[in-house]
């Protein structure tokens, strides 16, 4: 690995294009969960007052 | 038995709950093979070196950009035509999703572009296409967060989703209607066998990840969207009463 990022012309080109795509789907799936535990707990205490 | 039954709120949780859990775990499995195949694996090409690479993840974030569009607009026709809650709520889980691949198909594309064409970008018919179909994307989660009658937000942004159709369409078919920069298709079933063995083998293996990856997001979210107008429907009874 470090030998390819050191001796490899298009090594950096091939990191940027890996990262970017980790970062932006890393994102993407971070905020969907977060989302998805916000709207459950909302949901489970709007139905619970409901109950009250 | 009718299919709108799916449409149904209560029913779609009850069908996609248990799917989630082994769509993630595939999708992981699957990404996981895909990407030590694909970085570790395979060769360099002979005209292309290292950055053959980058195709790995561009060719699949690039399909799945229109075809969630297609997914999008689909949904918002079916929501339009027969009012199901369900279909305008699919369509909203499913823009950020779509955004995302767009924004690494045109990253990854303009980063293989440097190197190979010698620029990051071009007015090339396909990439304008894409580059406009983004910015739907972007004008329809915008829409959707401005109006705060969710009825109407539901209403507004389908139109405007369907008004988009037209950059999908081009997306996957402008290097058939003009000479582009952009290669035509690599994959086709009507042109035969156009790469290798040793590219081809690991490139379907992402793609599949990719599309497991795409369900399994977009069940979660619509699912989070179902939850949270669960959520504001209790609320407003709650004020109301």
């Amino acid at each position: 690995m470090i030998e390819y990022l050191t001796t490899d012309r298009h090594a950096l080109y091939v990191v940027a294009a890996y990262g970017a795509t980790a970062a932006i789907l890393g994102w993407l799936v971070w905020t969907t969960l977060a989302a998805n535990a916000r709207a459950r707990r909302e949901m489970q205490d709007a139905e619970q007052r409901r109950k009250r | 038995m009718s299919i709108w039954r799916y449409a149904n709120p209560a029913e779609f949780m009850r069908i996609t709950d248990p799917l989630v859990a082994p769509l993630w775990g595939a999708a992981a499995v699957l990404l996981a093979v895909g990407l030590w195949w694909s970085v570790a694996l395979t060769p360099d090409d002979y005209q292309q070196g290292s950055t053959v690479k980058i195709l790995f993840i561009h060719v699949p974030a690039a399909m799945l950009a229109i075809n969630t569009y297609a997914v999008m607009a689909v949904a918002s026709g079916v929501g339009l035509i027969r009012r199901h809650h369900v279909s305008f709520l699919v369509a909203k889980a499913a823009a950020p999703v779509g955004a995302a691949f767009t924004a690494i198909a045109l990253i990854t594309g303009a980063v293989w572009g440097q190197p190979m064409w010698g620029t990051w970008w071009v007015w090339d018919a396909r990439l304008t296409a894409v580059l406009i179909m983004f910015f739907f994307y972007l004008g329809y989660m915008a829409l959707w967060a401005a109006v705060e009658e969710p009825e109407k937000a539901a209403d507004l942004s389908a139109v405007l989703c369907l008004v988009g159709v037209v950059f999908a369409f081009l997306s996957r078919y402008a290097v058939n209607f003009w000479a582009t920069l952009h290669q035509g298709a690599s994959l086709s079933v009507a042109e035969g066998q156009r790469v290798d063995d040793a590219f081809r083998t690991p490139l379907y293996l992402m793609i599949v990840a990719f599309y497991l990856f795409f369900v399994a997001i977009l069940l979660v979210r619509a699912r989070t969207e179902i939850r949270a107008r669960r959520a504001r429907s209790l609320r407003l009874q709650e004020a109301r009463a």
